[in-house]
């Protein structure tokens, strides 16, 4: 976020294993690294906050602000440790936040359980009240039918109450008055309205949102109260914003009221530094790569400007399967992760077949080669066997890695049951990983309308600089980024972003019917409410804003997102519509459908403050290859056999160095794999940038 | 092993792995670009690759049960008719022949060659329901498949790239929804074309000349697998028997299950003859989903292709309703072959009792409510306007021998419900009730899933009409290994009139149509089930506190705690024959 007059700039970012701080002074960054303390999270932050800035010599109050973000409402709602919640609905529909979408996730799994819903059935509570779809009161609200609910709030000892009536995201005068009664008799209660924080139509999703919101409120708005009192106490007065799931940032009292945005803050703080350094690069079209230690999440990003999205899962029973979470419609950070990382599991299945993860050993007990117990194959492992990980230089030569315990685990797990020796089980785990990645990231792009051609791969995470050169040979990339700093990557990301918010209404229309002057004021009205948010966090920025509609041809089941001119629409922009309709769904299907009709569901507003946009910076002058710090054999994917590697410090290349494939890069945090059919080149930012030799 | 045969087992698992994908991606390209609802919300489609002798290396994950391999046996009557040797670049054939293709003239199955430097290297087939074939609409009611549509034969829908415009014009002229079915046919090709560019691609990556190496491996280790579990299972004839409400008669399905060394070989000897209205089945959907059946026990997590369908074989006498012959109607060929996966595991639950769930809703409930001009003439009122809202809905799952039986969930169909908000905002229906249907599931150790009650109206109090194609009213879902069934369905109106299961019937003005789902069957004895599992059921309003009593055996204090002491009681005075 820019407007820090040049002041120090702190980032925080909790994650499952480890608190992440980034600080910033000038163009000077300063980072550390605590564990995650569950109980009580604060008291990590405080302890890396007081890390860095002693590392940095920076008294805590010179910083201008500080930007967390946190996996709290997440950890909350996986854990089932939330507020105690009700759900109150129409009359006659206790139930459509359980049966969700009424089918299985798994075609071919009987044995499927469903995500148990966050407010069980006899915590859902009906109020007589209906209004239909153009948002008409068919019956009005029996308030009688609300009052009876005081006492078993108070006998159920809720803490919070979701308020999700049908068809409330075209008319809230229900669902605000039933909001009005409980506070008035109960001033305590948390309350949320499905029609405040998710005013989309389709009921099961915008109860599901509502549900998961009220039921982390109470708990972060505490956390939140805690943090800034503690931050006060060591003199940092600076505001306090919170990074939200969709890339923007927030004021504290957004945060609280619509806590469930939080949930993916740590994922966006990564896709936005890598969007940035997309920016740096003159890239246009990027596919960023974050692959660690559970994990890989691919995300496309086309212009500096990540994908996004308005539906998450949380909670996914199956881990990676599509519908097996909670449906969350919030914004977000669209990307695809899957057990892809360097603790996935390896292992031979049924059919002879090799497959890794989802399962992953986490750093407890941790790959093989940590010889910490853990006696399965990783991803991990099949690096090192492949030679890809020095074992004497891996983390800086803090972990002692035991090479042999590597290839036993192989050995013992995979090569055994095909029969195949040490270092081709290993590049076995290891073309299988690869592979699942690429087909992800290349059915992601699917989903998306998204093609790969001339895309450059961004990779940071751990895992990512091992396999990113051979990801991008199957994927046909050209390019790849290492950028620096990625172990903390995220908490850095959080410094790139803008303050932002999105506004959301369901409205459904004929684009022929059009109500232009319903629409306009609809429009003023989600402007208003998203540049008062926005303000609060940037008093004097100039803001940029975004509209979009969700169209589709009449009886299609999914919108598409058509952008829509940021001013007063009249009656010619029917046409401008249709066009920005026609051009979009062309680009996405590759064809239109000339004649047929076109409804809108949904228009969203996002209003955010600039974010300073960086310019290309030219490559450096090229430098002579500094000296190898030292050769290994590493078993090549295309020689299919050991080849002589060089091996660099990534410390001794200066901008402009050029070091040719085969090679290893190593740093502190990762291995950069140089294929022999890449070149590296250090560039003016320090990221390592690898080029493809064109075949001659 | 030689480095170099074990090199090329890794290659041969990475290019299994990637057309698995490429046909994933095939399947994608046709969800978002379908214009049929039941594509979209209930993945009512199905994507594969293909050698030239028309055996299927791989088929996408998303798709349809109802396909599962007939689409498979569709590609090599494309063949028959047009050999591949024949075929050219840009070349797109076309059928909805429900014999040939997957059973109901809504299908249609469209195959494309895929050209790698100018040979054909191998066919991408694909298949989708599309929203309309013309006839008398989908439903049970016509009495022979000329009433039901449309029929297109095998033929071109594009040569050499240039699409059949004779063809296109002909479905134009003949279905309600012209530029939506002609919509879904480009996509269908689209999906084909998307599919081969990727197997190009991939053939050039790993410098592939031709599929049959990879094609023998991935069928031949697919075959094993399958084998493999098959052999694990106890050798013998198993016979099940189930019986569905049919259309105006009961109908029996009478299976024997013979479980061999070789295979499992599914006959349907005995079962019902054919029916006079469109709930027949052709053959090829008979397979589909008695195949499916057994695979959601046997042979799980093998992928499907030639290799893994061929170990499972199923027949049906000619002339039965499940091998059904032209010209039968065959519209609503869906509600027979919900039931058989249920007839399968009844079979196998005597080779497996252990791994067996009870008898569930199996057919889903799919309201089809039409209004306006023409349907609704029998009033003197205004119509009102002319709409067609097709909404899928399920009854409870059956218990599994671990776990209960999942609250209206759709099995075996695949389907996934669209919002009611959405319905009521695209038609002038506004629903009065959906929610869980109290004491609806069989009780068990395992309590079968509870259905759902549903209550349709016209908002603007207009009659209408559904067409109904229900089941489960007559004989509801049976429990297993002493487990009760579940509760029957029930069609009513709102003033109480009972309505029929199958055909159209018109919903009055200001009246109502109340839909109550069965439930599916217990597992195990259910004086056998945890009380405090049935103090909750009873907390959360899906078993009554009498049934907890009458059913469970268990008593309740005021408060909803078990009380141990009478639980205890009641439970000791039951009966001796019915314990064990």
């Amino acid at each position: 976020m820019a407007g820090s007059d040049g002041r120090a700039r702190l980032a925080v970012d909790i994650g499952g294993t480890f608190t992440d701080i980034a600080l910033e002074v000038g163009d000077k960054l300063h980072s550390a690294k605590v564990l995650t303390t569950p109980q009580a999270p604060e008291e990590a932050v405080m302890q890396g906050v007081d890390l860095v800035l002693r590392q940095a010599g920076v008294p805590a109050s010179a910083l201008a602000f500080v930007i967390h973000g946190t996996t709290l409402a997440t950890n909350a709602i996986i854990e089932r440790k939330g507020a105690r919640t009700a759900l109150i609905v129409t009359e006659g529909f206790r139930d459509s936040v359980e049966m969700a979408f009424e089918n299985r996730f798994e075609q071919y799994d009987i044995y499927i359980e469903k995500p148990k819903p966050l407010v069980p059935r006899y915590l859902r509570w009906p109020v007589k009240e209906r209004v239909n779809a153009q948002g008409e009161a068919l019956t009005p609200l029996d308030e009688k039918s609300v009052q009876a609910l005081l006492p078993l709030i108070k006998k159920h000892k809720i803490e919070s109450v979701a308020i999700g009536l049908l068809h409330a995201y075209a008319n809230p005068a229900h669902e605000r008055r039933v909001a009005e009664i409980l506070r008035q008799a109960l001033p305590d209660l948390w309350i949320t309205l499905a029609s405040e924080v998710c005013p989309e139509i389709r009921e099961y999703e915008r109860q599901s949102t509502a549900c998961a919101n009220a039921y982390v409120q109470p708990l972060m708005a505490r956390y939140v109260a805690n943090l800034e009192k503690r931050l006060k106490a060591i003199d940092l007065v600076g505001p306090l914003y919170m990074m939200m799931s969709g890339g923007g940032l927030s004021t504290v009292a957004t945060a609280v009221k619509f806590p469930i945005r939080l949930v993916e803050s740590g994922p966006a703080g990564g896709a936005i530094l890598a969007s940035r350094i997309a920016l740096e690069c003159g890239l246009k079209h990027v596919l960023s790569y974050d692959m660690g230690g559970t994990t890989a999440k691919i995300c496309l990003i086309d212009d500096g400007q990540p994908q996004s999205s308005r539906s998450f899962e949380v909670d996914r029973v199956y881990r990676f399967t599509k519908g097996s979470g909670l449906p969350l419609r919030i914004p977000v950070i669209e990307m695809v992760e899957i057990g892809a990382g360097g603790g996935s599991i390896a292992r031979v299945d049924a059919l002879k077949r090799i497959t890794v993860g989802p399962d992953s050993a986490g750093s407890e007990p941790g790959p093989a080669c940590y010889d910490r117990g853990g006696t399965l194959p990783t991803v991990t492992d099949a690096d090192v066997a492949l030679g890809r990980i020095d074992p004497g230089l891996f983390a800086g030569g803090t972990v002692k890695l035991a090479p042999e315990r590597s290839g036993q685990a192989l050995a013992q797990a995979v090569g055994q049951q095909l029969n195949l020796d040490g270092p081709l089980a290993a590049f076995g785990v290891s073309e299988v990983v690869d592979e699942n990645m690429a087909n992800a990231a290349r059915v992601h792009a699917i989903e998306r309308g998204k093609d790969f051609a001339a895309r450059a791969l961004v990779a940071f995470g751990g895992a990512a600089p091992l396999h990113a050169t051979r990801l991008a040979e199957k994927l046909g990339l050209d390019t790849v980024v290492v950028p620096t700093g990625a172990g903390v990557g995220s908490a850095i990301g959080f410094l790139r972003a803008p303050v932002a918010y999105e506004v959301v209404r369901s409205r459904y229309m004929r684009l022929a019917k059009l109500d232009i002057a319903l629409v306009n004021a609809m429009l003023a009205e989600m402007q208003k409410e998203a540049r008062d948010i926005v303000r609060a966090g940037a008093p004097d920025a100039v803001l940029h804003e975004r509209r979009e509609a969700y169209m589709r041809y009449v009886g299609q089941g999914h919108e598409i997102v058509v952008d829509v001119p940021v001013r007063t629409l009249t009656q010619a922009d029917l046409a401008t519509l249709q066009q920005a309709f026609d051009a979009t769904y062309g680009q996405l299907y590759g064809r239109t459908i000339p004649g047929m009709e076109v409804e809108i569901l949904t228009w969203t507003l996002s209003v955010a403050s600039p974010t300073e946009r960086p310019m290309p910076q030219a490559l450096p002058p090229s430098r002579p290859t500094p000296a190898a710090h030292g050769r290994r054999k590493v078993f090549d994917a295309g020689k299919t056999d050991f080849v002589d590697y060089a091996i660099y410090l990534r410390d001794d290349l200066g901008a402009g160095a050029r070091v040719p494939g085969p090679a290893l890069i190593v740093e502190q945090q990762t291995t950069t794999v140089v294929s022999p059919n890449f070149d590296a080149l250090v560039d003016g930012h320090g990221y390592i940038v690898l080029q493809r030799r064109r075949a001659a | 092993m030689t480095q170099n045969s074990a090199l090329s087992q890794i290659h041969m698992q990475i290019m299994w792995n990637r057309l698995i994908a490429v046909v994933e991606e095939q399947a994608q390209t046709l969800i978002r670009t379908a214009f049929s609802n039941t594509v979209r919300e209930a993945g009512d489609l199905s994507a594969g690759v293909f050698d030239l002798e028309g055996r299927m290396l791989a088929q996408a994950v998303t798709g349809t049960p109802g396909h599962v391999n007939a689409m498979a046996a569709a590609v090599a009557h494309f063949l028959a008719k047009f050999p591949a040797a024949g075929m050219r670049e840009g070349d797109v054939y076309i059928t909805n022949n429900p014999w040939q293709g997957t059973g109901h003239l809504h299908d249609f199955t469209v195959v494309s060659p895929t050209f790698r430097n100018n040979r054909i290297a191998g066919l991408f087939a694909c298949t989708s329901h599309v929203v309309d074939v013309g006839g008398r609409g989908w439903g049970t009611d016509a009495r022979q498949v000329f009433e039901e549509g449309l029929h297109v034969p095998i033929m071109p829908l594009a040569s050499q790239g240039k699409m059949n415009e004779m063809l296109l014009e002909l479905v134009r002229a003949n279905v309600r929804e012209p530029i939506t079915v002609e919509g879904d046919l480009y996509s269908l090709a689209a999906c084909n074309e998307a599919g081969s560019r990727r197997l190009v691609e991939m053939m050039d990556e790993f410098d592939l000349e031709m599929l049959d190496g990879l094609g023998r491996h991935i069928i031949e280790n697919s075959t094993h697998a399958m084998l493999e579990e098959i052999r694990a299972l106890p050798a013998g004839v198993y016979r099940n028997h189930l019986r569905v409400d049919g259309y105006d008669t009961e109908l029996d399905l009478v299976a024997a299950m013979t479980i061999g060394p070789t295979g499992i070989d599914v006959d349907f000897t005995g079962t019902s003859g054919e029916s006079p209205r469109g709930i027949n089945v052709p053959l090829t959907y008979t397979q589909a989903y008695a195949s499916f059946g057994v695979r959601c026990l046997i042979g799980s997590t093998v992928p499907n292709n030639a290799g893994s369908l061929g170990t499972v074989r199923v027949s049906a006498p000619e002339g039965s309703i499940l091998n059904a012959r032209p010209p039968a109607a065959v519209g609503a060929r869906h509600i027979l072959g919900h039931f058989l996966p249920d007839t399968m595991l009844g079979c196998l639950y005597q080779a497996a009792p252990e791994r067996t769930p009870a008898e569930g809703a199996s057919c889903l409930w799919n309201a089809l409510l039409y209004g306006g001009h023409g349907f609704a003439g029998a009033t003197k009122r205004d119509p009102g306007p002319a709409f067609m809202l097709t909404c899928f809905h399920a009854g409870g799952a059956g218990a599994r021998p671990s776990r209960d039986g999942l609250n209206a969930t759709a099995f075996p169909s695949g389907v996934r419900n669209t919002p009611l908000e959405v319905n009521e905002a695209i038609s002038p229906i506004v629903f009065t009730r959906k929610e869980y249907r109290c004491d609806s599931g069989g009780p068990g150790r395992q309590r079968g899933g509870v259905g759902q009650v549903m209550e349709f109206t016209h908002g603007g109090g207009a009659p209408f009409v559904v067409s109904a194609m229900f089941d489960r009213v007559k004989n509801p879902a049976r429990g297993r290994s002493q487990g009760k069934n579940g509760a029957h369905g029930k069609v009513l109106t709102g003033s109480g009139r009972k309505l029929n299961t199958k055909g159209q019937q018109l919903i009055p003005a200001d009246d109502k149509l109340v839909l109550e789902m069965p439930g599916g069957g217990g597992y195990g004895d259910a004086y056998a089930r945890d009380p405090a599992a049935v103090a909750l059921d009873v907390r959360d309003g899906l078993v009554s506190r009498a049934a907890a009593k009458r059913d469970y055996g268990v008593v309740l204090t005021g408060s909803g705690r078990v009380n141990a002491e009478a639980t205890a009681r009641l439970r000791a005075e039951r009966p001796r024959q019915a314990a064990e």
